[in-house]
């Protein structure tokens, strides 16, 4: 953990589980049982179901304790924006798993009508505002949002998430800047997970070479930045409520960077009509021959760490997180059943929505 | 009832007004509101009105973040080059919500830039570039080329959901028109007849509508009658009243101050070609600025553009006439 830059949040320890009520932590540990078990049936149709998910995919497994204790932190009002890799924030944040999953099939009852597929998902009656498929891009529209929220005046707060590849674009930048010279209400967590699709980000960011946290990019527009472990959901939820809680009062922007470790591949394999899809092995073993990093990863996944942390401190009995995992598996494969059946869109549906 | 004043405070004039009427509708961009007794400032306070850095990226994607949250941003951008610094924001992102997200947002944005500055702005500043953009789906271009057209098209560019580039002319911006009082707009993809005419179609965009205009009277002392048409909305593109024209006088000559293939008449000529060929006498004439980049020096910038001779002669041509004689 790094702090840095003005007045920077400081993680609270987490042994009095940050003030969080029982409910709430078991409410934390489900949701994130949730996106995982989604993005594993997410991963398993390329070989359940050849030729059901088109195009590009991009999971979140590794990161749901970032997700969840972020989304936790947000109240009724608040308003997120992320990038292509963004099943996990609308699970959280209340959007029906059937409407995803026949998105992610391109099924008219998907949530989006089949016109946006994996990479587009947008909720905007829960506040998740939809995404960019293009790096950094989503910076400026959410710091957008973030200025209308200003401009209403009615104390609501954005969250922008996206990825350490991010902070090498312009739109990065150039949003930092205004959102921290206008003092806008919003959160930058920005998922550090140390890959930029293929590379390692000391190869191509410079606080990264130099060793040093990339949150200090917050200094070049003073503004905080602390850098934390985002395997560990209640850690998390107490800086992002911080910096959510300086945001709402006036304070300005807060720069998040949050370690995760992506258990899957960048994506689904890149590969023109005719060639079936699936999902390579991580980076760290296909480009870098490191398997020794991945399997460290996999030690440390936060889902059975969060389980291990509540059932020790005996929040939660094995059986409790059992049948949470029974209740799970049994949603999501109706998430499954319910989007393979359903209809594919019209093809004219195509001409609907060009223009509003 | 109208009043007489420059095009440039036209569009302003219809900001202002479009802005009393609706408190969501927001003005910010690059060079504008610095000052404090700033009228717009003054008017609409700095949450409404702000100054922003130079840094078109966030300014194009902020406008569309804001829009889907529920405002309605006129963004200034300043000069329409401007706009390749952000051009994911400009076709990829704004105009591609409504669509992704299944109809669940809109993206009213308006995102106006000057063009054509052909005046000894040399190479990077004095483009007629709404050939790259008037073909992006979701986004609408519009190129007004009166103050009235400045003033009816802006409002109803602030009033569309979808976001509108509304590109104007720097040569025009001085040019004084009548404009009517209070709430005005015009349609968008209603071309304007701007002189009804027999023997020759003549489309023009912008800038050119005036060279038209001019060429068109030059032709009506020797009895020829040139019907001049300004589509001036590019997208969405009223083709209709085109081929009407060309049904009429089977004669079609485009006008255009881009570069030939990015150009509005490399358009028309292909609507035209599809839907209007047995309409037409002999081959479309077009009259386009040359594929080259615009000079700094002035006989060589002039060489380049479309002018009044160029479009006269043009048209005697196509009727067989002698060159012109004054």
């Amino acid at each position: 953990m790094a702090n840095t830059g003005p007045s920077a949040p400081t993680e609270q320890p987490s042994e009095d589980h940050g003030g969080l009520s029982r409910e709430r932590l078991v409410w934390m540990y489900t949701q994130m049982a949730r996106i995982r078990e989604f993005e594993e049936r997410v991963k398993r149709t390329f070989t359940d179901h050849p030729g059901v998910i088109r195009g590009h995919t991009h999971l979140a497994d590794g990161a749901e304790a970032s997700i969840v204790g972020s989304i936790a932190a947000l109240q009724p009002g608040d308003q997120v924006m992320a990038t292509y890799r963004c099943h996990g924030y609308p699970i959280a944040m209340g959007t029906g798993t059937k409407a995803m999953m026949a998105e992610i099939y391109g099924k008219s009852t998907g949530l989006c009508k089949g016109l946006g597929g994996s990479m587009h998902l947008a909720d905007v009656e829960r506040g998740f505002l939809g995404t960019s498929g293009i790096v950094a891009a989503n910076l400026p529209l959410a710091t957008g949002a973030a200025y209308a929220a200003q401009i209403r005046g009615q104390g609501q707060v954005v969250v922008c998430f996206f990825g350490d590849g991010a902070s090498k674009q312009g739109a990065f930048h150039e949003s930092l800047n205004i959102a921290s010279l206008w003092k806008l209400p919003i959160v930058f967590v920005m998922e550090n997970n140390h890959y930029n699709v293929s590379t390692r980000s000391e190869q191509e960011d410079a606080n990264a070479a130099a060793g040093e946290p990339l949150s200090v990019k917050s200094v070049a527009y003073s503004m905080p930045g602390v850098t934390i472990d985002g395997g560990d959901p209640v850690g998390v939820h107490n800086v992002v409520r911080s910096a959510i809680e300086r945001a709402r009062s006036g304070g300005g922007p807060t720069l998040v960077e949050s370690k995760v470790y992506r258990l899957s591949a960048h994506g689904n394999l890149i590969a023109p009509p005719g060639v079936p899809l699936h999902y390579p092995e991580h980076e760290a073993i296909t480009i870098f021959g490191d398997r020794e990093e991945y399997e460290a990863a996999l030690r440390g996944d936060p889902l059975p760490r969060f389980r291990h942390t509540l059932v020790t401190g005996e929040l939660l009995t094995a059986d409790e997180a059992d049948r949470i995992a029974q209740a799970v598996r049994a949603e999501i494969e109706q998430a499954v059943s319910f989007a393979l059946d359903s209809p594919l869109p019209e093809p004219t549906a195509g001409l609907d929505y060009v223009y509003a | 009832m109208t009043h007489s004043i420059p095009y440039v405070a036209a569009i302003d004039e219809a900001i202002r007004e479009e802005m009393e009427r609706d408190p969501s509708v927001l003005y910010f961009g690059q060079n504008i509101a610095t000052a404090p007794e700033d009228p717009f400032l003054r008017q609409f306070g700095r949450d409404r009105v702000r100054v922003t850095p130079i840094s078109e990226t966030a300014e194009i994607g902020m406008a569309t973040g804001a829009a889907m949250a529920g405002y309605r941003p006129v963004v200034e951008l300043y000069m329409a080059e401007f706009l390749l610094v952000a051009a994911d924001q400009v076709i990829n992102e704004g105009p591609r919500f409504h669509f992704m997200s299944g109809g669940q947002v809109k993206v009213p944005v308006v995102l106006k830039a000057g063009y054509g500055f052909t005046c000894g702005w040399a190479g990077q500043h004095t483009g007629s570039i709404y050939g790259m953009f008037m073909g992006v789906p979701g986004l609408k271009v519009v190129l007004p080329a009166t103050a009235a057209d400045a003033k009816g098209l802006m409002t109803t560019a602030i009033r569309d959901d979808n976001p509108v580039l509304f590109l104007h002319h720097y040569l025009l911006a001085l040019e004084p028109g009548d404009v009517p009082d209070g709430e005005y707009a015009i349609p968008f993809g209603k071309a304007d007849v701007k002189r009804a005419g027999t023997d020759v179609t003549l489309v023009a965009t912008g800038w050119t509508v005036g060279k038209a205009l001019a060429a068109a009277d030059r032709l009506a002392a020797d009895g020829v009658s040139v019907e001049v048409i300004d589509p001036r909305t590019v997208s969405p593109l009223d083709t209709e009243t085109i081929l009407a024209s060309v049904e009429k006088t089977g004669r079609l000559v485009l006008v255009d101050q881009a570069t030939k293939h990015s150009s509005v008449a490399a358009v028309v000529a292909a609507e035209v070609a599809e839907k209007g060929f047995s309409s037409l006498r002999m081959p479309v004439s077009m009259v386009t600025a040359l594929d080259s980049p615009i000079a700094y020096s002035q006989p060589v910038e002039d060489y380049v553009l479309p002018n009044e001779e160029k479009i006269t002669s043009a048209i005697r041509q196509m009727l067989g006439l002698a060159s012109a004689t004054t």
